[in-house]
């Protein structure tokens, strides 16, 4: 079922890494409730492969850019807590502003070729 | 560090499974809330999780460098290729580890003897000064150090300015004595001018060092090296400023050396001032030539311009006095080549000889690796035709030679932790050896060697055996007997080379062993077996006149001789081949005065008693032996050797000539110095190896010696009467101490440890290599035989016969062997030339260890190749036809 979903709720390469900071700067968050606040926020247009999650999720780790350990979920159920890190903040701030110039760039020639 | 995570890829693993379980959980727990069914929500979370396995997998590339990936595959790879042949990778192994251990260890002890720069303040800057006697040398090369004389040194110092200081020092004895009841001892000391720690930039750990004021005749001052405060002194500071006895004469304690302070060698135990305890004379005659003057250059001034200026000074002390022995030179040698001295050329040998046998033991493991790349050519080629590489190719086979090398290296480091104990502890003349130890430094060497080695090992048969020919193994067809002409070429001159280099070493080996032999069998000129000998010094204030002295001496002689099992007892100032000790220069009365600038005639200094040539089997040529009754005022009589008696007296009779001694005469006695020849003894040599040098001796019993040498000639062992001879002397004197207990033979043995060391190591070296050669001609030889095994079956098949088959395959291996051994001579010739001044009575082209060479190289290469070429000879034709 979810092999077959349109090309629309696939994610640009490369911006998981940096909506997972921006899910954590609310707090820290098991991958399930990253997954899910993602998905909700994108009003569900973006759907989070856990095949590509988990994977980003050791690699920030491993950049240092969260932190994690193991504690309870909110439904009491041992879970593995992400947590940004000061480097993380730094680098999210790096690839928002990056984003923003790449979006304003994509718009204005998008807009331009529907006005001609 | 990212990398990192590739070791933890296992626990990664694990936590993710955890996480996606925990995931799993709380989607049920969701979906469930939205009203599905148990069994429904979990499928769906499952479907939502999608394959479990395809992120494990993602996880895990992703925590896989490509690079750590390769590494650890290749290490796996060459860890079971090594592993399937065991027999290979233990020889292998074993190879490496002696060639890596040996040079390990020599290089620890070539470091901390030639290289680690001195614990001095600048090092650089410190040179040893030494008189030198013009015309006495051959070359610059050869120059001979002659100790300088402390008025000598005096002027030196006072009068030229080109160093920024000088100072002089030599060696001494003393009876230490106990406070309270310690066993006295006899202890090494060494009297330093008062500036010379200050020069060489030592602070005394404890205390102070000499001040100007204490370098005065008489002064009681004394420092202690830190061995001695520790050993006797039980490191009690509070030994400052107390008094210990030498000699039985109290000296106040200024201070202690630091630890590391073993200058110029560990066994002096006390320094006292250079003019503490001498005759006033000593101080200003220009002939008492016993001192070793170490000087530091300023740093504007060269060490030439520096020299010159001492030189010129002693010039005109050497025309200002013409009838004492004065040199007219002077000669320097850095601090460093000085401690190392006679060891330096040996240990450069033994480095030569182990680096020979290490590119041997590369030579062979690189061979071994040849042939078996040769086996594994089909992989190869069918792996190339798959797309590897052929950096991957080549890499994949470098882990090998590696993985060999390191885990030989590892077996090397441990080997030599063994070996260098063993070298240092035997070799008594290394400078430094208590400080000789395994450090970073070594390791970092070992491992670089290793990486060398395997590089040296292991490139030529990866390059080799992925050449652009590799894919033709796979177009051979069964029956094209040798595939690989150019591999067989590579084989065997890789197999010349090694006998090149074995037979370097087997000459070098043969001629030092020769020489090593020559200096054993050499004729002291007296007995040297089953004698026991050992150092007494009467301290002067106990026995103060001669006749105490002769008292002492009278009674010691006859209790020895008196032992049951002495045959005779000899005492003297020294023995045979014990070393120089001293010489003086003379006149004969009778002959007319020296033509100035004629050498002065020069004799070795002696003391003997009456009974000291018959004890030790010294012929007597002409006159007699000195009598019991030559003592005292009636002891001015001299026995010559034949040298003496040859050189200075020609046609004439020496008996009843006279010798004048100038270093014996005195202030207000004239006639203490005219003695009078009574006798013509055999020649002994002062020390095994050197020429016999005319020697006189004098009447021990004219009682102005207060030491001596006491040799006892036993019937049996003789260290066997150490302990009753001891007792004997403790029974007349249980005050004194002796030292310095050992057989002549000992005595010898140690003056001969640097040839029996580098003839001994340098043969062993020899003998690895010929057997690493010996392995590697025999598996070349079999791989050979091996790869022609269906042509030889179609030569068996066609008629030959099998002395014929043999006869080829013994030509084909001992080919590569014969261009080896004329290698290996040619280049014998010329390191022959570097290590010629180490040879004692044989020459670097000596026949017969050169035909030894020769022989024996042959009949290990035949015996080596004949097992193979039996083999192949033996076949059985159709067998050999239907093979492949």
């Amino acid at each position: 079922m979810g092999k077959d979903k349109p090309s629309d709720s696939e994610m640009l390469k490369g911006t998981l890494d940096m909506m997972i900071l921006r899910t954590l700067v609310g707090g820290d968050a098991h991958g399930h409730t990253i997954a899910k606040v993602i998905e909700r926020t994108s009003e569900d247009v973006l759907e989070v492969e856990q095949g590509s999650l988990y994977p980003a999720l050791h690699r920030l780790e491993d950049r240092r850019w969260v932190s994690s350990y193991w504690g309870a979920s909110e439904n009491n159920r041992k879970a593995k807590f992400y947590k940004l890190t000061a480097e993380g903040r730094k680098q999210l701030a790096r690839e928002t502003s990056r984003w923003r110039q790449m979006t304003r760039a994509i718009g204005l020639v998008m807009g331009e070729e529907r006005g001609a | 560090m990212s990398w990192l995570r590739f070791f933890r890829r296992k626990r990664s693993d694990a936590e993710l499974q955890g996480e996606m379980e925990a995931f799993l959980t709380e989607e049920t727990a969701d979906n469930e809330a939205r009203g599905m069914s148990p069994d429904e929500a979990r499928r769906q979370a499952r479907v939502k999780l999608g394959n479990t396995q395809k992120v494990r997998e993602s996880l895990w590339t992703q925590n896989s460098p490509p690079l750590l990936t390769n590494v650890a595959r290749d290490m796996k790879y060459a860890f079971r290729t090594l592993w399937r042949t065991p027999g290979f990778s233990i020889i292998a192994i074993v190879v490496m580890a002696l060639c890596i251990g040996a040079a390990t260890s020599l290089f620890t002890i070539v470091r901390s003897v030639l290289l680690r720069p001195l614990p001095f303040k600048d090092p650089d800057r410190l040179v040893m000064v030494y008189e030198q006697h013009r015309g006495g040398q051959a070359s610059a090369s050869d120059a001979d150090y002659r100790v300088v004389a402390p008025a000598d040194f005096y002027d030196w110092r006072s009068k030229t300015r080109g160093f920024e200081d000088m100072a002089i020092m030599r060696y001494a004895g003393y009876n230490l004595t106990g406070e309270r009841n310690e066993l006295p001892e006899a202890v090494r000391a060494a009297a330093g001018s008062w500036n010379l720690f200050q020069l060489l930039g030592v602070t005394p750990a404890l205390g102070r060092a000499f001040a100007e004021s204490d370098d005065q005749r008489g002064a009681t001052v004394v420092m202690l090296t830190w061995s001695v405060f520790q050993r006797r002194f039980a490191g009690d500071a509070g030994i400052v400023g107390r008094q210990i006895h030498l000699d039985g004469r109290p000296f106040t304690v200024v201070g202690v050396l630091p630890s590391w302070f073993n200058y110029p060698d560990a066994g002096i135990q006390l320094w006292i001032p250079y003019r503490a305890d001498v005759k006033a004379e000593f101080l200003q005659h220009h002939d008492y030539h016993q001192s070793q003057v170490v000087a530091r250059l300023r740093p504007d001034v060269s060490l030439a311009s520096a020299l010159a200026q001492v030189g010129a000074v002693q010039y005109q002390l050497h025309l200002q006095f013409p009838h004492e022995p004065v040199n007219e030179d002077v000669v320097s040698r850095s601090l460093n080549d000085d401690l190392a001295g006679n060891v330096k050329k040996p240990l450069n040998i033994m480095l030569c000889a182990v680096g020979c046998m290490l590119l041997i033991g590369c030579l062979n493991i690189s061979n071994l690796l040849v042939a078996r790349g040769a086996a594994r050519q089909k992989e190869v080629a069918i792996r190339n035709a798959l797309g590897a590489q052929r950096a991957t190719l080549i890499r994949e086979q470098m882990t090998e030679s590696m993985l060999i090398c390191a885990v030989g290296g590892l077996g090397g480091i441990l080997l030599s932790i063994i070996a260098t104990k063993f070298i240092a502890h035997r070799w008594k003349d290394l400078p430094t050896a208590q400080s000789i130890h395994l450090d970073g430094t070594v390791i970092a060497f070992a491992c670089a060697l290793m990486c060398v080695a395997a590089l040296v090992a292991g490139l030529l048969p990866a390059l080799s055996t992925t050449d652009k020919t590799m894919l033709r193994a796979l177009q051979t067809s069964v029956r094209t007997g040798s595939s690989s002409v150019s591999r067989t070429a590579l084989r065997k001159s890789l197999l010349t080379v090694e006998i090149g280099i074995t037979v370097v070493l087997l000459v070098a080996a043969g001629l030092l062993l020769k020489s090593f032999m020559r200096l054993r069998s050499a004729d002291v000129g007296c007995v040297t077996d089953n004698v026991l000998t050992l150092h007494y010094s009467l301290p002067e204030d106990k026995y103060d006149t001669p006749e105490k002295v002769n008292a002492f001496n009278d009674a010691l002689l006859q209790r020895v001789r008196s032992m049951p099992g002495v045959r005779s007892a000899a005492l003297g100032n020294t023995v045979p081949g014990a070393g120089y000790w001293g010489d003086f220069i003379f006149t004969v009365k009778e002959h007319p005065p020296l033509k100035t600038g004629e050498d002065l005639p020069d004799a070795l200094s002696r003391w003997a008693d009456p009974g000291y040539f018959s004890a030790l089997g010294i012929p007597l040529i002409n006159g007699r032996f000195f009598t019991s009754d030559e003592r005292g005022a009636r002891a001015y009589k001299v026995i010559v050797n034949q040298q003496l008696a040859q050189r200075y007296f020609h046609n004439e009779d020496p008996i009843g000539k006279h010798l004048l001694v100038p270093a014996h005469a005195h202030a207000g006695a004239p006639n203490d110095w005219d003695y009078e020849i009574v006798g013509v003894v055999g020649d002994t040599l002062y020390q095994v190896g050197k020429e016999a040098k005319a020697a006189m001796y004098f009447p021990m019993l004219g009682g102005d010696m207060s030491g001596g040498m006491l040799a006892v000639h036993t019937a049996s062992e003789p260290l066997q009467f150490s302990v009753p001879v001891q007792k004997q002397i403790a029974a007349l004197d249980p005050q004194l101490p002796v030292a310095n207990i050992r057989t002549m033979n000992q005595i010898i043995d140690q003056s001969l440890i640097n040839a029996s060391l580098s003839a001994t190591l340098v043969f062993a070296f020899a003998l690895l290599s010929l057997l690493l050669a010996s392995v590697g001609l025999y598996g070349v030889l079999s791989y050979l035989a091996a790869q022609r095994t269906s042509e030889l079956g179609i030569r068996m098949a066609l008629g030959a016969q099998r002395d014929q088959l043999l006869q080829l395959m013994l030509i084909d291996g001992l080919r590569p062997a014969l261009f080896g051994l004329g290698l290996g001579l040619g280049l014998s010739l010329a390191a022959a030339r570097i290590f010629q001044s180490m040879l004692f009575g044989t020459k670097p082209l000596d026949p017969a260890v050169l035909t030894g060479v020769v022989a024996t190289l042959l009949v290990v290469a035949v015996l080596a190749c004949l097992a193979p070429a039996w083999r192949a000879s033996r076949l059985d034709p159709m067998q050999a036809l239907r093979t492949e």
